[in-house]
């Protein structure tokens, strides 16, 4: 007992002294467990994210933007990769983790349960889910965890660039017809108080934070993030032209923030709990292509064996 | 206008639309992620080469025609597409098989196009055929994994074989438009091609443990303009958007 409080100290200091945390490393099984949960949930984020916006590529109005999207929905694949990878130097297994993921026993962000029924929502997403996802990553580029930090290092380079591509979708549309203007707006509406959400619960109301500011997992709060995200975004918004669907939104001197109005966290947590537009169906298809593929899995490790047998026999025979 | 030459360009830009239209399907539902976006790749090679050529195909109709406006304000009947890439994907493993025998028809195709006098179609090639060689070997390799991997994976992939075969004539057979281009030194010699095709397939089946169809009919009339029912649906859902719109820029 003695020993392992021992350690403990020893590692506080050590992510005190701002060093990283390496999987070789000793870590308190919870700081473990809680990046795990964190990193596949992230991960698991990411593939399920592809969906909402995989869902406009067949549909996007010109070559050069069907091609940027499939480029953008591909990344997140790309990045569901690296992360998953990143939980697995944990010693977590990919299998399980995507298990958890299909069963419905893990959780992904809930932003990604709100459909896309039309094309202005590919400018929204952009422009304002990568938006607050990068508030989020910039702040995990400097977590403790070593490889989680690297990965979102590269991350989030891929990310920035997703978010201008989104806000020129949201430009092209404002500035354009009527019709396209109110394309816009309707997407603004339907994603602001969604996007300001994915910051999580206030900071009294979120369990977990205290423990990871003290570990350095986290290094801002929900609400700090949601606050640099909204003074981020209002001026952006007005560019635009476009309303921000907050009728208290307003410049606050004295702070040289903006306030803004009360969240509906009962929405929030109704999301959370299953019931937005899109949970069933989002589960529902990575369930489908898991299942799919399961025999084309099985066919691509009996080949790998067959393969590896016949290059044994040969070096017998030789 | 040469109007051999803008056909035969509409049948290489709308092989390349088409068929990156379909494989962008698969994206967030393919049957192992690292696939998935393997696919993507392929589908965002296709779209690329997509644009240069639909490109120039507006470029030869002249002012007021862009690639876009070539793209989605065309009908069925003004698309030259092979009918084999409007086909639905079907599982993974068809997809694999319609993947296989067009990428090793491209891939001879391509060769022969970095040949081409027309300066725009052989510059394309030029950037093309690095792609274009990989698709040929993925899907080869593919086809080898599924032929010989499971018994299922097997029956499965043979199936889909004998259904695409009939859908692979139409490629190796030339028409007065490819004649033309080929006497004017722009185009392939699908003859030629065709030799070679075969040469490859036959190789690649005997490593994937498959047989050859024997099949003697096949379908023809995609490179004219005479379609499935398939290619209405794709357009429809392609273009639907830029119709609605059609005083928009995106």
């Amino acid at each position: 007992m003695t020993k392992e409080m021992n350690l403990e100290d020893r590692f506080q200091n050590y992510v005190d002294g701002e060093n990283k945390v390496e999987p070789k490393d000793w870590m308190p099984e919870k700081y473990r467990k809680t990046l795990i949960r964190q990193i596949s949930q992230h991960a698991h984020s990411e593939v399920v994210g592809m969906l909402p916006e995989a869902n406009w590529i067949t549909r996007a109005p010109s070559l050069r933007r069907k091609i940027a999207l499939l480029a953008k929905v591909q990344d997140e694949a790309g990045h569901g990769l690296y992360l998953y990878s990143a939980a697995e130097t944990l010693g977590a297994d990919r299998q399980d983790l995507v298990a958890d993921l299909l069963s419905g026993k893990a959780k992904y962000s809930s932003i990604f349960n709100y459909p896309t029924p039309t094309w202005a929502d590919m400018g929204a997403i952009g422009w304002l889910v990568d938006g607050a996802a990068i508030a989020n990553q910039v702040m995990l580029c400097r977590t403790s965890y070593g490889p989680y930090a690297r990965a979102m290092v590269r991350i989030c380079k891929e990310e920035s660039f997703h978010q201008r591509q989104g806000y020129e979708i949201t430009m092209t549309l404002a500035k354009g017809t009527p019709a396209q203007k109110k394309l816009a707006q309707d997407a603004l509406n339907r994603w602001w108080w969604p996007s300001i959400m994915m910051f999580g619960p206030s900071d009294d109301n979120s369990p977990n934070s205290a423990q990871s500011m003290q570990w350095k997992i986290k290094r801002k709060s929900n609400d700090e993030l949601r606050q640099e995200f909204i003074d981020k975004t209002v001026p952006q918004a007005e560019y635009l032209g476009l309303t921000i669907p907050d009728p208290d939104l307003k410049w606050n001197e004295e702070t040289g923030h903006y306030n803004y109005g009360e969240i509906d966290w009962e929405e929030f947590y109704n999301v959370i709990k299953g019931n937005g537009k899109c949970n069933k169906q989002r589960l529902e298809a990575r369930n489908k292509a898991h299942d799919e593929g399961a025999w084309v899995r099985e066919a691509a490790n009996a080949y790998a064996e067959k393969q590896a047998a016949r290059k044994k026999n040969e070096t017998h025979a030789a | 206008m040469n109007k051999e030459l803008l056909e035969y360009t509409l049948r290489l830009g709308d092989n390349a639309l088409i068929l990156g239209q379909r494989l962008a399907e698969w994206c967030g539902h393919g049957p192992i992620l690292e696939q998935d976006i393997a696919l993507s790749n392929i589908a965002l090679d296709h779209l690329g080469q997509a644009r240069m050529l639909l490109n120039y195909a507006a470029e030869q109709q002249g002012e007021g025609f862009t690639e876009d406006k070539v793209a989605f304000f065309r009908d069925v009947f003004e698309y030259h597409n092979l009918l084999i890439l409007e086909l639905e994907n079907g599982d993974w493993g068809k997809t694999i098989c319609r993947q296989f025998l067009f990428d090793t028809f491209n891939y001879f195709l391509y060769t022969d196009l970095l040949q081409s006098k027309d300066e725009t179609i052989r510059s394309v090639a030029q950037k093309a055929i690095k792609e274009i060689s990989y698709h040929a070997q993925w899907s080869a390799e593919w086809l080898i994994r599924l032929g010989d991997g499971t018994e299922e994976s097997h029956t499965r992939v043979q199936s889909s074989l004998n259904d695409l075969w009939e859908w692979t004539g139409e490629m190796l057979t030339p028409d007065a438009v490819d004649d033309a281009m080929l006497e004017a030194g722009i185009g392939a010699d699908l003859n030629s091609i065709k030799e070679r095709w075969h040469q490859k397939v036959d190789q690649i089946l005997e490593l994937a443990k498959l047989e050859k169809p024997s099949g003697e009919w096949m379908q023809s009339g995609g490179k004219q303009g005479d379609h499935t029912e398939y290619l209405g649906f794709v357009l429809a859902e392609m273009q639907h958007i830029p119709r609605m719109h059609p005083e928009a820029k995106w």
